[in-house]
């Protein structure tokens, strides 16, 4: 009987051709806009994670409770090992350390006077490191307006606007007036070798980026540190996974009574993050939701349509002996097969234009340069579920629209056939 | 039910709601038909010949009266039955021959079988055999729009054949037909009417019909006023 319902299918195009394109029309904007949500949003959660709260960040307790105030007297200390622990436990993941740190700059003139000074925060990451991939991580080459990366551990690039404030270029020297994490006073000089755009208000009025060794030193550091980020290889964020990791290790390092001992979060955990991978899966949920009642709507009146011209199809089964339930169920039969070859046109085509989106859509030249926060490019991104998220609905549209259309066949009186059949 | 007969209908009446009031389609028929009758339901437009086939195929149910059609009573007809019966023991015929146009001619013939499940290679030699009795196993792969009239009525002769049924109705199966195409259908249903001892029920006012028909049952107002026994 199947191969009765396909050779139908294939040779009655009007009884499968529009269905199909109106199923592969649906399915290529659920792909294609599950791939560009999941593309602008997530690379939003993609520069977040590079920035501030890495797929995994580990902190003392008590410095992440006190958090907003980037407490350096609370940081994490015996690094080395708790390092080696992680890299040790979750070989998987690239762990790095930064230090949040503040404090006021002063450019001092030719006499070593005060020529200008501000309040500025900033952060410390391994720049100088061989194998550190943060200036990637953290697009600093692209966002550098002048000068270049710091090459030894007591240079700093400012913000282009703090810099501008303060009348400096690179090449000249301001002093960091901040505290050690012992709660003593630090003035340390540091030489500015560049200028960059954060792309933050915030940041970009008073922020500035140095080695971590320099600020170490600055800060009395040693074998201490604000934070310890993790960061999957591909850089994606695996929530899941995230979880997975900051549970096993809470459960081995954490005491909830030491509030020194570290606590690991996931992306999820910070920064109002949950709301950001919350409206992700929103957005996904109502785009699909949006698209299965659409669809749904045209494929029943579609069916609707179909079952008017199939009319005398129907109503010779019916005559021959067919009974209505296997009618229609044949019909459901039908619409799956519409279902499975729509659905798998659909995400071809969408897989196709996702793929073309992936190069992006280039805004930087409407926000001027590029910047650390965002790259100005906003891109699709095709991850392993946009290869069958638009199956299930293009499928379920398909057969809740055929159910629809397909009660009208029970309303039908049997006695009425011949006199159809006649017409 | 009577000796030989497959079918007895008793004080049938068929009664259809019109407007307020109802309208008698069929008022106290009693007829039987004995198994390999040629018979013939003759009468103007409006007689009730439609109504009473329907009746007679378990498309439709007795508003007074009881029928028994090869064994089952209209009392104990469900839908299911109903449609059972229909699938394993009557075969149709239609005036228009509606034949699925985008099956081939095997495949239309084939479909009966498939709703009764007969292994594949049992259908193909009956759908072949049904073909060669209507003289069409040259057409086993045309299309119904390729066909002429009097083929595609061949066509449904030999889907309703197939399954080699007890009983076929055929409502006005020659009305768009010319007479030569007509005298050739039924020339055929005769022939196989003899070979199957299959039992042919027409309703009909085609005069080309009622020539080879064996029995004439003429209804008026929905009442048989007469029930001839032609000598063959």
């Amino acid at each position: 009987m199947i191969r009765f319902y396909l050779k139908g299918l294939f040779r009655d195009r009007s009884r499968s051709l529009m269905p199909v394109i109106v199923v592969a029309i649906g399915v290529t904007l659920v792909v294609l806009l599950h791939c560009y949500v999941t593309g602008v949003l997530g690379d939003m959660v993609v520069f977040n994670a590079r920035f501030s709260t890495g797929h995994v960040k580990v902190m003392s307790r008590a410095y992440h409770e006190n958090i907003s105030q980037l407490p350096n007297d609370l940081a994490l200390i015996g690094t080395g090992d708790l390092l080696a622990h992680l890299r040790n436990d979750y070989p998987e993941m690239e762990w790095v350390e930064r230090i949040q740190f503040g404090g006021l700059v002063d450019a001092p003139d030719e006499n070593g006077e005060t020529r200008s000074q501000g309040p500025g925060g900033g952060m410390a990451v391994d720049l100088l490191s061989e194998k550190s991939r943060e200036t990637q991580r953290l697009n600093l080459e692209r966002s550098l307006t002048a000068g270049r990366l710091p090459e030894t551990p007591f240079e700093m690039i400012l913000s282009e606007q703090f810099s501008e404030k303060l009348e400096v270029v690179p090449g000249d020297k301001v002093t960091l007036i901040s505290s050690t994490m012992y709660g003593a006073m630090s003035i340390t000089n540091f030489t500015v070798c560049g200028t960059i755009r954060f792309g933050s208000p915030v940041l970009d009025k008073g922020g500035m980026i140095a080695d971590i060794s320099g600020i170490r030193q600055a800060l009395d550091m040693e074998d201490a540190t604000g934070e310890i980020l993790g960061y999957f290889p591909s850089g994606d964020y695996d929530d899941e996974k995230a979880s997975s990791i900051a549970d096993s290790f809470n459960a081995a390092y954490s005491n909830p009574d030491d509030e020194f001992s570290p606590v690991m979060l996931s992306l999820r955990e910070q920064n109002s993050m949950t709301m950001y991978l919350d409206l992700m899966d929103y957005f996904k949920s109502l785009i699909i939701g949006i698209f299965v009642i659409a669809m749904s709507i045209v494929l029943w009146n579609s069916g609707l349509l179909g079952g008017l011209r199939r009319y005398g199809e129907i109503g010779l089964r019916m005559a021959i002996g067919e009974e209505k339930n296997h009618i229609y169920r044949g019909l459901i039969t039908e619409s799956v097969f519409i279902g499975l070859a729509g659905s798998l046109v659909g995400t071809l085509f969408g897989l196709f234009f996702s793929s073309l989106l992936g190069r992006g859509i280039d805004i930087s030249s409407m926000a001027q340069n590029s910047t650390m926060m965002m790259q100005g490019v906003l891109k699709a991104r095709i991850t392993p579920d946009a290869y069958y998220i638009g199956f299930i609905p293009g499928l379920i549209a398909t057969v809740l629209g055929t159910s629809l259309a397909g009660i009208g066949l029970y309303k039908r009186k049997t006695a009425q056939l011949f006199k159809e059949l006649q017409a | 039910m009577k000796n030989g007969s497959i079918i007895n209908i008793s004080d049938l009446v068929k009664r259809f709601p019109v407007g307020g009031g109802e309208f008698t389609a069929l008022n106290g028929i009693n007829l039987s038909f004995e198994k390999g009758e040629f018979s013939g339901i003759v009468g103007p437009s409006g007689s009730g010949k439609t109504t009473l086939l329907n009746i007679l195929g378990s498309l439709d149910t007795p508003t007074e009266g009881n029928t028994e059609v090869l064994g089952t009573t209209s009392a104990e007809m469900t839908p299911k039955l109903a449609a059972s019966l229909r699938k394993k023991h009557i075969g149709f015929i239609f005036q228009t021959y509606n034949l699925m146009p985008v099956y081939t001619v095997y495949e239309n013939v084939e479909f009966p079988l498939l709703l009764l499940k007969i292994p594949a290679s049992d259908r193909k030699k009956a759908v072949l055999d049904a073909l060669e009795w209507v003289g069409l196993s040259d057409m086993v792969r045309s299309k119904p729009p390729q066909l002429s009239g009097g083929e595609s009525q061949r066509v449904a002769i030999a889907r309703a054949m197939v399954k080699t049924p007890a009983l076929v109705l055929a409502d006005e199966p020659t009305a768009n037909l010319d007479a030569a195409n007509s005298h050739h259908i039924l020339r055929t249903m005769e022939k196989l009417n003899k070979e199957l001892k299959t039992t042919f029920i027409f309703a009909t006012h085609d005069d080309k019909v009622v020539r080879y028909l064996t029995r004439i049952i003429r209804l008026e107002d929905g009442k048989v006023v007469s029930d001839e026994h032609i000598q063959s």
